[in-house]
C-alpha cells in the first residue's frame, strides 16, 4: 500500500498540495481554516487563520499566514504557482466558532474572521462552495487533494463531509 | 511600548517562580475544596510560536474541560484551568458528594460547579499574583468548554497574536495524592504584561 502524503497545517501557518494526498489542521476554534482548490489540476491549499486584518502587525516582517486580509492572497499564489489555474479555483471554509460564552470584543473574534474572510474571498472573485462556519465547537479539517472534498469533524457532531 | 522577544534565563527562573506562587496558592486551595491532599510539579515556561505551546500541553484535537477566563487590571492575559473529563468528574464527585463519575454530559448545576472550582482556583492564583507584584490584577467571569485542546486555546492567544507571532505560557501541573485528578493551571500574560510584572519586581529588561 502506498503511503499517501498528510501535510499538517498550525495555527497561523498555510501550505499547498498537487496531485493527492491531504491537507489537515486540527483545533479550530475561532480561527478559520480556509482551503482553496482547483478540481482541474488538483492543486490545493489550506490557511490555518487566526486574525482577521494585518494592519495592526507591528513591523513589515510579519507571518501571513496570520491574517484573513494576507493569508487568502498568500495561499492563491502559492497554489498559482505549483499549477494551479486561477479560473478553475473555489474556496471552502471552517471555524470561525465562538468557544467561550463571555460577552468580551476579543470573544467575537470568530465571527469578524468569517466576515473577513468572506469580504477578501469577493474581492479576490472566489466563489464559496460550501462552509461550515460559526457556532460553539471545534473543529478538524481535512482537504482531499484528489478531489477536493472537506471533511470535517468536531467532537460533539462526529464527521461530516462539505 | 514594545514587547519581549527573547528572554534571558534569569527572566525565564522569574516567570517560573511566578507560576510557582500562583499555583501553589490555587493547589493549596483545590486541596481545601476536596479535603485531600494535592501535589502540583515544577511550572514549566513555554515561549515559542503557537502551534509549538499548543503541542506543549498535548493533541490539539485531544478533548478538554476548560475553564477560561480574562485576566484584568494592570497585566491582562488569559488564564485557564484544563481537566480530563475523568478528573473533572473525581473532582465533581468530591465536591457534589455525589457520585458522578460516568458522567458524559454535565447538568448546568454541574457545569456552574466546574466553572466555579475555576474561579476559585484562579482567584488564588491571581490573588498570590497581585500580592507578589503590588500590581492590581483581577479575574473576569469565567466560562467554560469541553471541547478540542487547540480549539479552547487559541481564544487565549489572540492578544498575542495581534503583536507577535509567538506567545508566551506558563503552565502548572498538578496531581490529587490517589491521581484521580489531574490538570493545568495555565497563565498566558499580554505581551506588554510582561514589562509590568517584571519591572514591579525589580528585574532588568533589555529592549
Amino acid at each position: 500500500m502506498i503511503e499517501s502524503t498528510i501535510l499538517r497545517v498550525g495555527i497561523a501557518e498555510l501550505n499547498v498540495l498537487r496531485g493527492e494526498g491531504i491537507i489537515k489542521t486540527t483545533g479550530l476554534g475561532s480561527c478559520i481554516g480556509m482551503t482553496l482548490y482547483d478540481p482541474i489540476n488538483q492543486v490545493g491549499g489550506l490557511a490555518h487563520i487566526m486574525l482577521p486584518a494585518s494592519r495592526i502587525a507591528r513591523d513589515a516582517n510579519f507571518n501571513k499566514a496570520k491574517y484573513a486580509d494576507t493569508a487568502i492572497p498568500e495561499l492563491l499564489d502559492q497554489m498559482l504557482s505549483l499549477g494551479a489555474s486561477r479560473k478553475n479555483i473555489h474556496a471552502k471554509m471552517a471555524g470561525g466558532a465562538q468557544m467561550f460564552q463571555i460577552e468580551l470584543d476579543s470573544m467575537k473574534i470568530g465571527y469578524k474572521n468569517i466576515v473577513k474572510c468572506k469580504e477578501i474571498l469577493k474581492e479576490l472573485n472566489i466563489p464559496i462552495r460550501s462552509e461550515d462556519t460559526g457556532g460553539g465547537v471545534g473543529r478538524t479539517i481535512e482537504l482531499n487533494i484528489l478531489n477536493g472534498s472537506l471533511s470535517v469533524r468536531s467532537i460533539k457532531y462526529g464527521i461530516k463531509e462539505i | 511600548m514594545s514587547n519581549i522577544n527573547k528572554f534571558e534565563p534569569f527572566q525565564l527562573d522569574v516567570l517560573q517562580e511566578i507560576g510557582n506562587i500562583g499555583s501553589g496558592n490555587a493547589t493549596t486551595a483545590l486541596s481545601n475544596l476536596i479535603n485531600k491532599s494535592v501535589d502540583m510539579k515544577v511550572p514549566k515556561v513555554n515561549f515559542g510560536p503557537f502551534s509549538a505551546i499548543t503541542e506543549s500541553l498535548g493533541d490539539a484535537e485531544k478533548a478538554v474541560i476548560a475553564v477560561y477566563l480574562r485576566v484584568v487590571g494592570e497585566t491582562p492575559g488569559n488564564m485557564y484551568f484544563l481537566l480530563s473529563q475523568k478528573s473533572a468528574n473525581q473532582l465533581l464527585s468530591d465536591v457534589l458528594q455525589m457520585d458522578l463519575i460516568n458522567k458524559k454530559e454535565y447538568s448546568d448545576i454541574e457545569i456552574s460547579a466546574l466553572t466555579e472550582i475555576g474561579n476559585i482556583l484562579a482567584g488564588s492564583y491571581l490573588s498570590s499574583l497581585a500580592n507578589l507584584t503590588h500590581l492590581k490584577i483581577f479575574p473576569s467571569v469565567p466560562s467554560l468548554s469541553m471541547d478540542m485542546l487547540g480549539a479552547v486555546l487559541s481564544s487565549g492567544m489572540l492578544q498575542s497574536g495581534q503583536y507577535d507571532d509567538y506567545a508566551l505560557l506558563i503552565e502548572t501541573n498538578f496531581l490529587e495524592g490517589s491521581e484521580n485528578v489531574e490538570g493545568n493551571f495555565i497563565f498566558i500574560p499580554d505581551p506588554g504584561s510582561l514589562h509590568k510584572i517584571f519591572h514591579s519586581l525589580g528585574v532588568p529588561i533589555h529592549d
